[in-house]
């Protein structure tokens, strides 16, 4: 900069303004954050591939070429694109294409749900042993860690088998093995954000306990606890989607993404492209999600 | 919440008025070990502290780092429980049976803390962080935003520019304004300043100084300012409390504390201060070697180990705060000072 250039600056400027004070007027956090997942291509990619799975289970019943229940002796096995069947038939002649959009929906309902009562769960353990410390601390997180110390899928069959089969047991015993990891990322940021001074100068301003949490603690909180969550609709996916393999899900004849891939699973041989399908499906599901609340994370991961 | 505490005519404030008065505050930090996790230890945070602050003054306490101040701070606006000891708000015990609540009395006690950066909710706007304490008390969301306006404006911050502002964006010297606004929110009448300034560059931070002088003056507030800083704690002080190892050792207007120190850990800390006139040379005996270790203090004085006048009765005798005949307002905790303590340098009883 030249020198005339600095004496305007500091003419422009006069002494007493602070120079922050002229900054451009500030634009939130969150469309801060919207503004740094426009620039993440791979972030809106996913984002659009979860929501076009996502609307397509939604309206599966408009969407559905066939009845994704009617069975056809003379129509099994059809290949891919044969006879109007764009992604072919399964093993009894039902139309795959109907069979994944309606599949969508039990496979999304199961991989989502447990992760939401489990944020309800978890976090509120989380909190109030991350809040409140001391022998309480100690008392939920521990109880916690023994159901951290057995690998999920192990958990999630071993409860999933002592209920027995079953849409709503297999939806409780995901949940029981998400508590656990969310209850544990909820707790240590809570843990941390409770010594900042801003929780206690809000506690000193005479605020209960109740409102310093809701507006000071959870406020800090629940992004990166939720952005975790979303991390795990991923896993929970697919372990629904191995519950139901194994015959601890959904029953037959409902379609789901799982039980469609163990049951096709006999067709291999035969039709190895439409055998696959459900699989495909599980993984570019499970893959965007990771792949989207890999990209919400690093948004939202700034210094503030 | 009855709080029955007499509106103060700031016409007839006098200077003596007693608004805050602590007795013997003592907190004890239980340092844990062992697999039991048992209590081994006490660290001695603050032992029997016990001084009075005046409506309209501030009260400087200054000392080294860990020697209790911010503990103490944060035990008056009760973050902290006191072990022992009581604190009388307006002659009236804070969260006793009779007296006046915590949450009655932080409604007329606020806090500005150190760390400018931690003390702001990261995800909160200016306006909702400032309008917090008010909408607390019951003030309606409307009347809070618009006294944070006011506020903003009063704290030398254009409200336009800032309300809608989040932390971030903001300056050291800035966020720091927002804090004390923060604290003024609730009205108070007591500010608890918290190494308020001591993290702020030189210039901001007198810049801060002379807001909060201006504030005070505005706001008929009493301070409690507490700080390392020698120079500033003169500058704003009405009173000075100089604390060693969680003990207070003196206490008295700023002119005697700093122009005449009886006590021997005064006179060092205010001798590390360079004078800027040749003349006025230091010769007190600089001070050696770190503070000894609060867990387990020295026996009787806790200056004693670092004291170049130490003789036996300092090891056995703890010393009570004394203040000569001639000038009551100025105490100290010292045997030299205290006659027929048993010290030679003591003044015979």
């Amino acid at each position: 900069m030249s020198q005339s250039a600095i004496d305007r600056a500091d003419a422009a400027t006069p002494p007493e303004v602070d120079a922050a004070q002229v900054a451009l007027v500030s634009r939130g956090y969150w469309s801060s954050v919207l503004q740094r997942v426009w620039r993440d291509k791979v972030t809106i990619a996913c984002g659009l591939v979860v929501l076009l799975i996502v609307l397509s289970a939604v309206f599966a019943g408009l969407l559905a070429p066939f009845d994704p229940y009617k069975t056809s002796m003379i129509q099994r096995l059809k290949p891919i694109g044969d006879g109007g069947f764009i992604l072919g038939t399964d093993e009894l002649g039902r139309d795959m294409l109907s069979r994944l959009l309606h599949g969508g929906r039990l496979s999304l309902f199961m991989g989502i749900t447990p992760v939401i009562n489990a944020l309800i769960i978890g976090g509120l353990l989380g909190v109030v042993a991350g809040f409140v410390g001391g022998r309480i601390n100690m008392a939920i997180m521990r109880t916690v860690d023994v159901f951290y110390a057995f690998p999920s899928v192990l958990l999630a069959i071993a409860i999933s088998g002592a209920l027995g089969a079953g849409l709503v047991n297999a939806i409780v015993s995901l949940t029981v093995v998400f508590v656990p990891p969310i209850a544990r990322v909820t707790e240590s940021v809570t843990t941390q954000v409770r010594t900042l001074d801003y929780v206690e100068a809000a506690r000193a301003s005479g605020a209960r306990t109740f409102t310093v949490i809701r507006v000071h603690v959870l406020s800090n909180v629940l992004g990166p606890v939720f952005i975790y969550a979303t991390s795990l609709i991923s896993v929970s996916i697919i372990l629904a989607a191995g519950l139901s393999f194994l015959g601890l899900g959904v029953e037959p004849p409902e379609a789901e993404w799982g039980l469609m891939l163990n049951t096709l699973r006999q067709s291999i041989w035969v039709s190895p492209w439409v055998s696959a399908l459900p699989g495909v499906m599980i993984f570019a599901t499970s893959l965007s999600f990771n792949l989207l609340s890999d990209g919400l994370r690093s948004a939202m991961d700034v210094r503030l | 919440m009855s709080i029955t505490t007499s509106v103060p005519n700031p016409s007839s404030a006098s200077r003596d008025q007693v608004i805050l008065e602590v007795r013997g505050l003592r907190k004890y930090f239980p340092v844990r070990g062992g697999v039991l996790n048992r209590q081994v230890a006490a660290v001695q945070a603050v032992d029997d502290v016990s001084f009075t602050v005046r409506r309209g003054e501030t009260l400087g306490i200054v000392g080294e780092s860990g020697c209790g101040k911010s503990t103490t701070a944060r035990l008056l606006i009760r973050l902290l429980e006191p072990d022992d000891g009581s604190v009388l708000f307006d002659g009236q015990i804070v969260g006793a049976a009779g007296g006046i609540s915590v949450r009655g009395m932080r409604r007329h006690m606020q806090m500005v803390f150190q760390d400018s950066y931690s003390s702001l909710n990261p995800r909160l706007p200016v306006e909702e962080t400032i309008a917090f304490g008010p909408m607390v008390h019951g003030t309606g969301r409307s009347e809070a935003r618009r006294r944070a306006r006011d506020l903003l404006a009063k704290v030398g911050l254009e409200p336009d520019l800032f309300i809608r502002r989040y932390p971030h964006e903001l300056s050291g010297g800035q966020r720091q304004r927002i804090n004390i606004a923060r604290a003024l929110a609730l009205e108070p009448r007591i500010v608890l300043l918290d190494e308020a300034v001591s993290a702020l560059d030189k210039s901001v931070e007198a810049q801060v100084l002379n807001l909060l002088i201006d504030l005070k003056g505005d706001f008929d507030l009493t301070y409690v300012f507490i700080s390392h800083d020698l120079n500033v704690v003169q500058y704003v002080s009405d009173r000075v409390l100089v604390m060693y190892l969680g003990k207070v050792v003196e206490i008295g207007d700023v002119e005697a504390v700093y122009g005449n120190p009886h006590h021997p850990y005064t006179r060092a800390l205010l001798s590390a201060m360079p004078s800027m006139d040749p003349d006025r040379r230091s010769h007190e005996p600089p001070l050696t070697g770190d503070p000894p270790n609060l867990i387990n203090p020295p026996s009787g004085c806790r200056f004693r180990t670092r004291c170049v006048y130490a003789e036996s009765v300092c090891a056995t005798k703890v010393p009570e705060l004394y203040a000569e005949p001639a000038e009551t307002d100025h105490q100290t905790a010292c045997h030299m000072m205290i006659p027929g303590s048993g010290h030679s340098a003591a003044p015979a009883a």
